[in-house]
């Protein structure tokens, strides 16, 4: 077998590189330059060196946007996951086994639902149900005597990122759901076998079988998630535009706005590096997982 | 820790086979299983069912009655005017038309990229790949404004051209990096044989992409999925009503019609329905692609 490098291959790289460079890199390492940049959109960008992150630093809503966003993180990674992970193995375990695997296929795609459609839309779905005077879910409050409990869900800054969150947990519950059950199915049965012979039931059987043996898909949904929560724009664009003030505002939203609503160019350019370094940290650390269970696995 | 602590200390005890139920409690077990479930998914999907029992009311009847209630006699006036008001057509079209030269061009991009990488193990392979993966993960926002001036300056701004070109090589980037490691594997033997019988490397190409089209398939699904689903960056670049896409137009549709509750859900529904459509025809690809995928998120 022959190993020696053939330079004639280096020509099919050249238009995925071209392009690459043209769409990707150049814009970013522009979008790099200008955080060190006054700019309104028109004219010449004006250095002015650190400004913009020292702005940022003592910006309350610079800080606020991020601490949405790690908050979104962590009830994106923990509810759906562990409801999903419930799901899963209600699903795998027993209605696979009781009611057949049909019947377990449909639930599953059932809860899968709400990932299909784009996330912007679940937006608009949602604000339609929390709208004040009309909404389904104040009507639903009424109804069942509860109408003192009923709120301006998503314009009252107290309940709106609550709101928020409510919304994203929901759409997010598929996502975990699908990755776990597909886990569970690598799982040898046997395992299990030999568990029971040993004694281990029910719970323990979860604690130290299913749960050590579906890890990798853990990280990888978790660091997923990280990254996905991150980069949230469509769900508050949607639901809240960053409000009311800037109660639900996240870093995506802070660039938008000040891009294209303040004409701030280069603090919109300053948010949007911090998060573009702050998510490669993550995907860098991601990488590494996803070789090492590789190199398990072989 | 307790879990383990406890552990120890239980004696280990064959557990005794419990006396298998008789037929008639184990069904209604089985039944009482099923509604539980299903009411707990009917729940679960309660926002979805809203939505379609109220795209079929006027609005008198939404404001007299509520949300909650079934249409007295279900109606497709709204949607009529919905699709109308919305220009539906236009906006399916230019979904559909974006999303599938995506979907091909990515492709092409992406296979010609991992060829390189995987098959001709080029030098700089790992390293290239490195900043597909950057592509994959960088939040849009951090291209938006310079590809914004950009488009501008070369007069591509709001035109679905400028769209397609930025999604099909952020797009191709996750398959770079899918068929990197697909194309790896690709038996060696094989390409030196085809190499004795004359093949070039266009050849090699050809019965390369030829023994790897369900994996090809599978990232062609993906790119018009999630294309189809972008929104950040078509909002900034498509701006006007004759080229925006679906998701736009649905989400600025619930911002200018403000007080019209079933036209504002007829809008989301509609804009729910080709989704759905794709889910059905792709929903064995899709799910399997999703364990393999990841970053995307």
């Amino acid at each position: 077998m022959s190993t020696r490098i053939d330079k004639g291959y280096y020509w099919f790289l050249l238009p995925g590189v071209v392009l690459f460079l043209i769409f990707i890199m150049l814009p970013f390492i522009m979008n790099f330059y200008l955080s060190f940049t006054r700019w309104s959109g028109v004219g010449t960008p004006v250095y002015i060196g650190l400004s913009n992150y020292l702005r940022a630093a003592g910006d309350f809503n610079f800080w606020l946007s991020l601490r949405n966003n790690i908050v979104i993180i962590i009830v994106l990674t923990t509810i759906p996951t562990v409801i999903s992970l419930f799901i899963a193995v209600f699903l795998f375990q027993y209605v696979a086994v009781k009611l057949g695997r049909t019947t377990a296929n449909i639930f599953k795609a059932g809860f899968y639902l709400p990932q299909v459609i784009p996330v912007v839309i679940i937006g608009v779905i949602w604000k339609w149900i929390f709208q004040p005077n009309w909404g389904a879910l104040n009507d639903i409050l009424q109804r069942m005597q509860l109408g003192n409990l009923t709120q301006n869900w998503l314009g009252d800054p107290q309940y709106a990122l609550g709101a928020v969150l409510t919304v994203m947990v929901w759409f997010q519950i598929g996502y975990p759901l699908v990755i776990f059950m597909s886990a569970l199915q690598r799982i040898d049965p046997q395992m299990y076998e030999s568990a029971r012979v040993d004694g281990a039931k029910g719970m323990r059987l979860f604690y130290y079988i299913t749960l050590p043996l579906i890890s990798p898909e853990f990280y990888v949904v978790i660091l997923t998630t990280i990254i996905y929560s991150l980069k949230i724009f469509g769900p508050i664009f949607a639901l809240t535009r960053g409000g009311p003030g800037n109660a639900t505002i996240v870093a995506s939203y802070f660039s938008y706005k000040n891009f294209f609503e303040f004409s701030n160019v280069g603090y919109g350019a300053t948010m949007s590096t911090i998060l573009s370094l702050i998510i490669m940290v993550i995907a860098v650390l991601y990488i590494r997982i996803q070789k090492a269970r590789e190199y398990e696995g072989e | 820790m307790k879990e383990s602590e406890k552990m120890d200390k239980t004696p280990i005890i064959m557990t005794r086979k419990k006396a298998p139920l008789p037929k008639r409690r184990e069904k209604r077990r089985k039944i009482i299983c099923v509604v539980l479930l299903t009411l707990f998914l009917i729940a679960f999907l309660i926002p979805v069912v809203l939505i379609v029992i109220n795209s079929f009311k006027d609005e008198a009847e939404f404001y007299a009655g509520g949300a909650l209630r079934l249409p007295d006699k279900p109606s497709l006036d709204i949607f009529r005017e919905v699709w109308q008001t919305v220009e539906f057509d236009v906006k399916l079209f230019n979904s559909l038309l974006i999303s599938s030269v995506v979907a091909c061009l990515g492709l092409v991009i992406s296979v010609l990229n991992a060829y390189a990488i995987g098959i001709g193990k080029i030098k700089w392979g790992r390293f290239a790949l490195f900043f597909f993966v950057f592509a994959m993960v960088i939040p849009h926002e951090a291209l938006a404004y310079p590809l914004y001036y950009f488009m501008i300056r070369v007069r591509l701004y709001d035109t679905k051209l400028a769209v397609i070109l930025i999604f099909s090589i952020l797009q191709s980037a996750y398959g770079t990096y899918l068929l990197s490691s697909v194309f790896r594997t690709f038996p060696a033997q094989l390409i030196e044989a085809a190499k004795l019988d004359g093949c070039n490397k266009w050849r090699i190409l050809h019965i390369v992409v030829a023994l790897n089209k369900p994996a090809l398939s599978l990232l062609m699904v993906f790119y018009f999925i999630w294309t189809f689903n972008e929104f950040f960056l078509p909002l900034i670049f498509l701006v006007s009503n004759a080229n925006q896409t679906i998701p736009i137009a649905v989400t600025l549709f619930q911002g200018q019609y403000t007080g019209y509750a079933t036209m504002q859900s007829a809008c989301a529904l509609l804009g729910i329905l080709p989704c759905v459509i794709f889910f059905f025809i792709f929903q064995r690809t899709l799910t399997r692609g999703m364990v393999a995928g990841g970053l995307k998120g």
